[in-house]
């Protein structure tokens, strides 16, 4: 009668302790390798219950979103989205999504979403006020004249300080215009990607500097008589990477660092990137 | 034509003036009054220390205070973003001061024909009535995005297409409607009498405008003409969204760079160092103007 008390006994107490060890609510670090079960989706501490709630910037951008609708899967990151809320255990019917400005991204103002994805580079500046995953896109600047017009030929980096450059407020691409190019002429700056598309038609300034894959949309959409004037290497291991967007200490940053690292391994971000942004290879290198 | 010396000396009977009466005032009240304004200068000085004390304090003493100060009020970071918001201000500056000039003559010219009553300028009148009422209805910003955006691609001869120039012609087209009805006010506030006198001396409409109404017309509405100036320094700032880099858009780089908003502050007391003079300069306008219509009598 003993013997099979304390068997039960003992297989009770391990499951209890066992249940313990993987309980979320620890105060030491929880990037343990176990803690895959601490990122599930009963024990993430999503803003609402069974809801994963992701930030994005209205207008959302093609290729990395498509007819403005985060919601249709469709996109860059409307794909990497649904794959990293898939990693963490979400149907896409559990996707909420809600419109951030780039600007209070960018600013730390990420409390009303569980996480944000819209384009943001990860900066040392920016990293003091949010919490960023790890990268999931290298970034490369590209810039972008009209065909035949007065920016067309600056092909080198000296060529394009002598030229009126415009860029989105608050972006790496008009950090890169002002440390790197440094131009003559004082930057413009615009409070959306499509006022600069509009001063660039007005012929108001020479070109304009966004990120790769926006600058091959634009070219083939939205202003067919422009070309990629040249792309320079700012993406890298250590250099300009998209990441996503959390709340300073979120809880939810390791676990999305999780599902990232799965995808990398799997070769699904790959996947995505190549269906996506396939055609960003071909843009030329801007020279010094 | 009353004599400025005051009413005529009283005469005695014979005819030979009366010796003037002196009114005696009391020293004892001269005393009393003037120990009353320097109680009253004490008593102001003293209430506004102690105001000034109090609100600091309470503002020094709340939790946030720290945190706000680092944020908004940090000294490091305001001498940081200072050359760079100085120098973007010297842009807001061309464009209102080009802009003011050239308001105040085409509002003048609107509000005159507006007021016109010549048949033949009745096409004219009407274009001019739409006109105020268009740009009294259309945001502001609205005009800028359409004209400098718009206008460019039109691509039509020998007109320039800076942002800065297009973002000015804006400003002049919305401010010029609003200040064509200050003028309008003022004119029409003259007395018909005054028109009626010029008249009879002779001279003609033109002349009665530009001698006798259109001065007495200005000289009323210039604080409601310096109000909408000191509006229009603040609204040069719209020529940041077309591109231009001015103060408040050089402001926001540093912020979006460094993540403190002291550059805005700093932006902030730019603009009041810049419509200080104007609202000073509008006050002692005003004063001189009572003293010069009443009686200045000393009560």
């Amino acid at each position: 009668m003993r013997r099979s008390l304390v068997l039960p006994a003992a297989l009770t107490a391990a499951a209890l302790l066992v249940a313990g060890c993987s309980s979320p609510a620890s105060t030491a670090s929880s990037t343990s390798p176990s803690a895959s079960a601490s990122c599930s989706k009963a024990s993430l501490a999503t803003l609402s219950p069974n809801t994963l709630t992701v930030g994005t910037d209205s207008p959302a951008y093609t290729p990395y979103f498509v007819n403005n609708q985060p919601s249709n899967g469709k996109g860059f990151e409307s794909a990497v989205t649904y794959a990293v809320a898939k990693q963490l255990g979400y149907t896409p019917s559990e996707v909420a999504w809600k419109v951030k400005h780039f600007d209070s991204i960018v600013a730390g103002n990420v409390s009303d979403v569980d996480f944000a994805i819209n384009q943001v580079s990860i900066t040392p500046a920016r990293a003091k006020v949010v919490d960023f995953s790890t990268g999931y896109y290298k970034v490369n600047q590209a810039v972008i004249a009209l065909k035949g017009g007065s920016g067309a030929s600056a092909t080198s980096l000296t060529a394009l300080k002598q030229l009126k450059l415009g860029a989105e407020t608050g972006t790496t691409s008009l950090q890169w215009i002002n440390s790197v190019v440094q131009p003559t002429q004082t930057a413009q700056i615009y409070n959306s990607t499509n006022d600069a598309i509009s001063a660039l038609k007005a012929k108001q300034i020479d070109a304009i500097v966004v990120d790769l894959p926006t600058a091959f949309y634009i070219t083939a959409a939205q202003l067919p008589n422009s070309i990629i004037v040249g792309q320079a290497k700012t993406g890298g291991e250590t250099g300009d990477q998209f990441g996503i967007v959390l709340k300073k200490n979120s809880p939810l940053t390791s676990c999305v660092d999780q599902a990232l690292a799965a995808m990398t391994s799997s070769g699904e971000l790959q996947q995505i990137t190549d269906k996506w942004l396939s055609s960003t290879a071909g843009a030329p290198y801007l020279t010094n | 034509m009353s004599d400025p010396s005051g009413p005529a000396a009283p005469l005695d009977v014979s005819g030979a003036p009366l010796s003037p009466v002196v009114p005696y005032v009391d020293p004892e009240r001269i005393a009393k009054v003037q120990r009353k304004a320097r109680n009253n200068i004490t008593i102001s000085v003293v209430s506004t220390v102690v105001f000034v004390a109090v609100l600091i304090g309470f503002i020094a003493s709340l939790p946030g205070w720290p945190a706000v100060q680092k944020q908004f009020f940090n000294p490091t970071d305001f001498k940081a973003s200072f050359p760079s918001v100085v120098e973007a201000l010297w842009l807001n500056i061309r464009i209102f001061a080009v802009a003011e000039v050239l308001i105040l003559i085409l509002s003048l010219a609107i509000a005159l024909v507006r007021l016109s009553r010549v048949p033949w300028m009745l096409p004219i009148r009407a274009a001019a009535t739409g006109y105020v009422d268009f740009f009294r209805g259309t945001p502001t910003l609205l005009v800028v995005y359409l004209l400098t955006f718009g206008v460019p691609q039109l691509q039509l001869p020998h007109v320039p297409n800076s942002a800065v120039f297009w973002a000015t012609v804006s400003l002049v087209l919305s401010y010029s409607a609003y200040v064509s009805e200050v003028f309008r006010a003022g004119i029409t506030s003259v007395h018909p009498a005054q028109q009626a006198a010029a008249r009879t001396l002779g001279l003609s409409n033109t002349q009665t405008m530009r001698y006798v109404v259109l001065p007495q017309a200005v000289r009323r509405v210039i604080p409601p003409l310096l109000n909408d100036f000191a509006s229009l320094q603040k609204d040069t700032a719209l020529v940041s969204v077309v591109g231009p880099v001015e103060a408040m858009r050089a402001a926001e780089n540093y912020a979006n760079v460094n993540f403190n908003y002291t550059s805005f502050i700093v932006a902030a007391l730019l603009f009041i160092a810049l419509s200080l003079p104007v609202a000073r300069f509008t006050d002692r306008l005003m004063a001189k103007q009572r003293k010069k219509t009443s009686a200045g009598g000393a009560l």
